[in-house]
């Protein structure tokens, strides 16, 4: 039993206000064979200074320390790359650091910049992500990520993290689905709907119009997890300058970014879901201990938690992110949210470890249509929307860009330029893809808070990007 | 029977053909002290990755053909404005605008000389160069960096004028395909497929 001390539980707190100023990112793609990742890098850059009408030079004046994230050498081949991509982007001598902690490196790259600036150490800084998962084949590349598991126990089994994921599908589908084929339709929609929204994002790398039986006709990769569940696996950067106040109001006078409140929490867990001892949940602001003491019973099987059911990290993220910005229930407080949809089975599960729903009922957050831009069963605006950039199924999985992707997304809606963004012919034209005629615009008007999770595979590292537009906070002291 | 593995370029694509991995069965390690108990294994593995050049891959076309290819920026807001590059650099490091790519072959072969140098009598796994390995730097008038490549014939010495050579003939189309050797030396000394 896990048991967490007084101190363990602190609430985080930082020692002075930080702001998202500006962001950007690269097309994302399975491959790109005309260009190196220091120019990827560069496109996000220098997205993120047009944001706020300066150059990239003028934009770099004002860094001074810079993070980056970039998760797997190996799929590179190349041991340092931020080393690398540092000196292209112009940026030595300033102090640097990579980030790695797995399909969490974007989200956790977000996490050192922000602390960077709360301690006073740096005004300005940079958090960039990348991944280059193009120089290896699909199924070395599945070997490559699989060696993120322990290699002794559970990398040889397959050497592939969708096998980890669908052990905890099968669990899932058995305990909350009740094995009703009605929760695997479920689970369907979710790449349905990530597919669908990736057709209005011209960064995305896999937009289809597709319907809940090509999810269940595409081929088994590990039962009950097909193709179309699983995350893709992509080339891109995305990047994020975070600022203090006085210079988050200084590089965004006169534009159309308003500078966003920031914070962001971490939780971890051990590699192997089998290594989770039994514990009582930690109750997120919304919860009672009362509602679950009858979970086994209404779910046989569902008494041990985590188990294989649920992720501690994710949780814990949460548990410390609320409390920290004052967010009581995720569906009220928030707006508009990007979750780490590795596969379809763990988009379900963190619906409930972030309270979106009740343990054992986060597949209702899909089946009321909730988790829509505008709920299909009533045609009003969904109640809190997610992944309308696709997602990592529908837009991308570059790694250590993901979480950065996922909040450089959010802070449109929250920018109201999401519009602007995704709508540019020229964009759409310069990425060689086609805009769709029945393009729709997925702002979610007035939103004024956000939420995005980055989570490293099986839920090892979790972290949780609050936004919150300064005017519209929950707590004054946060 | 395995296929070598060979990538093409089609519709922005990589079209992949041949065995990019093989597995070859592992062993126990055992320790010959310990009456033979088990240790470890061996993780054998051999993969073929895929690189792109990008934006570089002139650089390395180039030297099959005889030449060597610089960057200049010519931002004409940029601080850094007419900066040669060698190393060759896609970005302008200032204002990361797309730098000019140049020919600068006839500055290497006028102006090359050694900067500094080391000579490398072990290498590592998967060298190809025949050691021992003389590195040299070498810096160009009117260029900004100093590339790092290596001594084809003869003993480096600091501030030695020297000459680029090719490997035109078989290239690499790697860094390897680039060497440089003292001024002066003749053409039948030259290591075979490699040219002025």
């Amino acid at each position: 039993m896990i048991k967490f001390s007084e101190q363990q539980l602190k609430i985080p707190k930082l020692m002075r206000p930080v702001y998202l100023v500006t962001a950007g990112q690269s097309k994302f793609d399975r491959a790109f064979p005309h260009k190196r990742t220091e120019e990827l890098c560069v496109d996000a850059l220098t997205q993120a200074a047009e944001m706020i009408n300066l150059t990239p030079a003028e934009l770099k004046r004002h860094i001074h320390t810079c993070y980056y994230g970039h998760f797997a050498d190996h799929f590179g081949d190349q041991l340092l790359g931020e080393a690398v991509i540092h000196d292209r982007l112009g940026l030595d001598p300033l102090g640097n650091i990579g980030i790695k902690t797995g399909g969490a490196t974007g989200g956790s790259t977000l996490w050192e910049a922000v602390k960077a600036v709360a301690s006073g150490y740096s005004d300005c800084v940079l958090a960039m992500g990348w991944e280059r998962m193009d120089e290896v084949p699909t199924d070395e590349g599945n070997f490559l990520i699989s060696c993120a598991a322990d290699k002794d126990w559970e990398s040889p089994l397959g050497h592939i993290y969708t096998g980890y994921y669908a052990v905890m599908a099968q669990k899932y589908w058995k305990v909350f689905g009740k094995e009703e084929e009605s929760f695997r339709r479920t689970m369907a929609e979710i790449s349905v709907k990530h597919h669908g929204y990736a057709r209005f994002n011209p960064y995305a790398q896999a937009p289809m119009k597709i319907t809940v039986e090509d999810v269940l006709k595409s081929p088994v990769v590990a039962y009950p997890l097909r193709a179309l569940d699983a995350c893709l696996m992509s080339v891109g950067a995305a990047c994020a300058i975070i600022c203090d106040e006085k210079t988050a109001v200084k590089l965004t006078k006169g534009t159309k970014n308003k500078p966003l409140r920031i914070w962001v929490t971490a939780g971890s867990h051990s590699l192997r879901p089998a290594d989770r001892r039994d514990m009582e949940i930690p109750l997120l602001p919304n919860e009672t201990a009362k509602q679950y003491k009858d979970l086994g019973e209404r779910f046989p099987g569902g008494e041990r938690y985590p188990g294989f059911t649920g992720f501690l990290a994710a949780r814990m993220a949460a548990w410390y992110a609320y409390r920290m910005t004052g967010i009581v229930d995720p569906i009220k407080d928030l707006d508009v949210i990007e979750l780490h949809d590795a596969f379809t089975i763990s988009d379900i599960q963190t619906y409930e470890d972030i309270g979106l729903r009740p343990y054992g009922e986060g597949r209702d957050y899909v089946e009321s249509g909730d988790c829509y831009h505008t709920n299909p069963k009533t045609g009003k605006p969904g109640r809190l929307p997610s992944n309308l950039s696709g997602g990592l199924i529908g837009c991308m999985h570059a790694v250590g860009a993901t979480g950065i992707m996922q909040t450089f997304e959010i802070a449109t809606h929250l920018w109201n330029r999401w519009a602007e963004i995704h709508g540019d012919e020229k964009r759409w034209k310069a990425f060689d893809r086609k805009k769709p005629a029945d393009w729709t615009d997925l702002q979610v008007k007035g939103a004024k808070r956000a939420l995005a999770i980055s989570h490293a595979g099986v839920g090892s590292h979790v972290t949780a990007t609050i936004l919150m537009d300064p005017d519209h906070l929950l707590k004054k002291d946060a | 029977m395995s296929k070598y593995a060979t990538v093409r370029v089609k519709d922005n694509m990589y079209k992949v053909m041949g065995d990019f991995h093989h597995l070859t069965p592992n062993t126990p390690i055992r320790d010959l002290n310990d009456g033979g108990k088990l240790v470890g294994v061996t993780n054998p593995r051999e993969m073929t990755y895929i690189h792109s050049y990008g934006g570089e891959a002139v650089f390395f076309e180039s030297l099959s053909k005889g030449k060597l290819m610089a960057t200049r920026c010519d931002n004409p807001k940029c601080e850094a404005k007419g900066t040669i590059y060698q190393p060759f650099r896609i970005h302008c490091m200032d204002c990361l605008g797309k730098n000019t790519v140049i020919d600068m072959t006839d500055i290497a072969k006028k102006t090359a000389t050694i900067h500094t140098f080391m000579v490398c009598e072990r290498s590592g796994a998967f060298n190809v160069l025949h050691k021992p390995i003389k590195f040299i730097n070498i810096e160009f008038e009117g260029v900004s960096t100093i590339l790092m490549s290596y001594l084809a014939v003869g003993e480096p010495e600091m501030g030695m004028r020297v000459v680029p050579i090719f490997q035109t003939t078989d290239p690499t189309y790697t860094i390897l395909d680039l060497a440089w050797v003292p001024e002066g030396t003749k053409k039948n000394k030259l290591p075979e497929g490699f040219s002025f």
